[in-house]
């Protein structure tokens, strides 16, 4: 399948006056054709700087980035670190399109749902304003906008949380990218509305063969929907694989204590949720070895001096499940037996 | 949208009734006797009891205050027999000291004003909020810098001195607006000498404005700048100067139109230091010398009327803003 953004070794940092927040510290992944690709972390991992890097969407001059973002568009790749603002623009809404975590706030307030539509088409169709409408009446459609015509004519105001969501997938598509960011699609949605999302991503998905990236911190989301994951900690991916290695095969004990908090209905009801101790590391000061060594249940099975002096390169059981521990494997297995057993 | 309006209108009524009630009461209670008021200095207390009967100042309060109201729907007439003179209606009553109807001395004085406010508020709506784009779309570079010491200076140096200043300079030193130009003449008549006539008032109003708005509109685009809906229209590929100045402009227009709407109000009640300044007869100039002069007809008029102005501006900017923003339904 062909390959639609490779991310290398990506370096994003923020200079403030208290130091340097290195929000995302050298990711590297790839999404292609036809597969959902999911980033999942708590806030403050970097996974939405690491989208918004993808769009080129942080701020002028706030945002030291190195490394290598290679996006395909017209048919060949962009690296949007080096391109130039209006290459950039070029590639945006059109090769590679964004949806955001809170439609009540994503669309503008004062202009009408189809006029909004009909610009996302008309920024890279000058002068094709009946085509932008009608493409924007489809689009509506598409999403399962019902009198859409009629929508169309009204304001954001006028629609629920999850519609607003299809607005926004439905703006997403109006140019028809081969390439999707969707950043917490769901998280500001109702449950019911969260599954109607998720279905109608995936068979748009299939109908138009995008790639999707994913941002969540919603496990269950990953689950549900995503073939590969990638779990971020503190800026860093922490582990890599394929859906099911990432939930019943986890190699990183901070993936295992992502899987081991999920709130199961099988348990009793004394039974706490198992939250993981501590709190991330500040992003300007990040420990110099392995940035969840303070809060690792799990260090006892490694060196601990390793862990607290040296970062843990992104090492793998095979060639597509990877994570940064220095946890032997030879004992990993012994040593998450327990937990294992809750998770399943 | 019809039964906002109408209701509205019914509490702007009562809220006008009231002010003039109020206003009329001070007036009726200042420890003055209006009617001694009234005559020159060879005075005698036959013409000051005369007088008081002519216009109406021995019957009670609450009669004045009926004779009034009434005046300005039916006009009113004052005295009797050969003697009598009337002001027809909208009457405001009549000033003793100019030998006028106050509705004829704020019919001369009104489109001086209106002339004067209107120019002012184009000139600082255009400089205000260019300079406040401008300033938040080169944010913390010289356009800001200089724009934020415009602001500075707008905001402290009061419009005595800009007004002092300009004319110093501009008229007397450098001769570059004639200053004695006798009197207003309208636009139609003559464009020219009616722009060097305002220009100068203009730029003084315009300037302590400016700076506020240009302050306000720097602080608004610069908060919505940071909106999820402008981050959606740049991930759209929309162009940074179209983010700018469509959908960034339109959302920061509603609340200064807001303030433009109720500033102007202000500016309609009389800007009186300007005028007085730059000599213009308008209501500032009117309101100014009746109040030195007692004459409180004239007074309680403008007074009213300046009320009236902020009630009825406040209408339109609630009226507007219901069209300006489309989550506002009325």
């Amino acid at each position: 399948m062909a390959e639609l953004l490779r991310i290398n070794d990506l370096h994003v940092a923020f200079p403030t006056d208290d130091g340097l927040v290195r929000a995302v510290d050298g990711v590297s992944l790839s999404v292609s054709q036809g597969e959902t690709v999911a980033i999942v972390g708590e806030s403050g991992s970097g996974k939405t700087v690491t989208s918004l890097s993808v769009m080129g969407l942080h701020k002028k001059g706030s945002a030291q980035m190195s490394g290598s973002i290679s996006v395909a568009h017209d048919g060949g790749f962009l690296d949007v670190i080096s391109a130039s603002e209006e290459e950039i623009r070029s590639m945006r809404g059109r090769s590679v399109a964004m949806i955001f975590q809170d439609p009540m706030s994503a669309l503008h307030p004062y202009y009408k749902i189809g006029d909004q539509l009909a610009e996302a088409y008309l920024v890279h169709n000058p002068g094709k304003k009946k085509e932008a409408a009608a493409r924007a009446i489809e689009m509506l459609d598409l999403v399962g906008i019902s009198e859409p015509a009629q929508r169309a004519k009204e304001f954001p105001h006028q629609f629920s949380g999850g519609m607003r969501q299809r607005v926004m997938i439905a703006m997403a598509l109006m140019n028809s990218p081969k390439m999707l960011i969707a950043d917490e699609p769901t998280t500001a949605l109702d449950v019911t509305v969260q599954a109607q999302i998720l279905t109608l991503l995936a068979s748009l998905q299939k109908e138009f063969n995008m790639g999707i990236l994913l941002i969540t911190h919603d496990l269950g989301v990953v689950a549900q929907v995503s073939e590969k994951v990638n779990v971020m900690y503190a800026g860093r991916i922490v582990e890599q694989g394929a859906v099911d290695d990432i939930f019943y095969n986890p190699m990183h004990p901070y993936n295992l204590g992502l899987l081991k908090s999920v709130p199961r209905i099988s348990a009793t009801g004394s039974e706490r949720l198992k939250a993981i101790q501590g709190q991330p590391p500040s992003l300007i000061s990040l420990p110099a070895g392995c940035a969840f060594a303070p809060r690792c249940e799990y260090i006892k099975f490694a060196d601990s001096n390793a862990c607290a002096t040296q970062m843990p390169a992104l090492v793998g059981i095979s060639t597509t499940h990877t994570s940064r521990c220095h946890i032997d494997e030879s004992k990993r297995q012994a040593s998450f037996a327990d937990a294992m057993k809750e998770v399943r | 949208m019809y039964r906002f309006i109408g209701r509205r209108m019914f509490f702007a009524a009562i809220t006008i009734l009231i002010v003039s009630a109020v206003v009329f009461a001070i007036f009726s209670y200042l420890p003055f006797d209006p009617a001694s008021l009234t005559c020159g200095q060879r005075c005698t207390p036959q013409i000051i009891e005369g007088n008081r009967i002519k216009l109406g100042f021995d019957k009670p309060i609450y009669e004045q205050y009926w004779l009034f109201l009434s005046g300005i729907f039916a006009g009113r007439t004052y005295g009797s027999g050969q003697a009598a003179f009337s002001c027809p209606a909208p009457s405001f009553g009549y000033s003793f000291n100019e030998n006028a109807c106050v509705t004829d001395m704020i019919k001369e004085a009104m489109p001086i004003t209106i002339n004067l406010a209107v120019g002012a508020l184009i000139i600082w709506l255009v400089m205000g909020v260019g300079l406040g784009v401008l300033a938040a779309k080169f944010k913390n570079r010289w356009p800001d810098t200089s724009s934020s010491v415009f602001v500075l200076l707008g905001t402290s140096l009061p419009t005595f001195v800009t007004g002092l200043a300009l004319l110093i300079w501009v008229s007397i030193k450098w001769k570059i607006i004639p200053m004695s130009l006798d009197g207003y003449v309208s636009a139609l008549d003559n464009p020219g000498r009616w722009f060097m006539y305002f220009i100068l008032p203009w730029i003084t109003l315009a300037i302590a404005y400016a700076a506020l708005y240009t302050r306000f509109t720097r602080a608004a685009v610069l908060d919505t700048l940071g909106e999820d809906y402008i981050r959606t229209a740049r991930a759209k590929g929309v162009k940074e100067r179209t983010v700018l100045f469509k959908h960034t402009l339109r959302a920061v227009l509603a609340p200064i139109i807001t303030m433009a709407g109720l500033d102007f109000a202000g500016l309609i009640g009389g800007a009186i230091i300007t005028e007085t300044i730059f000599n213009l007869p308008g209501l500032g100039r009117l309101t100014l010398r009746s109040t030195y002069e007692f004459d409180l007809p004239v007074v309680l008029a403008t007074t009213i009327l300046a009320a009236v102005v902020v009630i009825v501006m406040n209408l339109i900017v609630d009226m507007l803003y219901a069209v300006l923003d489309p989550r506002v339904r009325i």
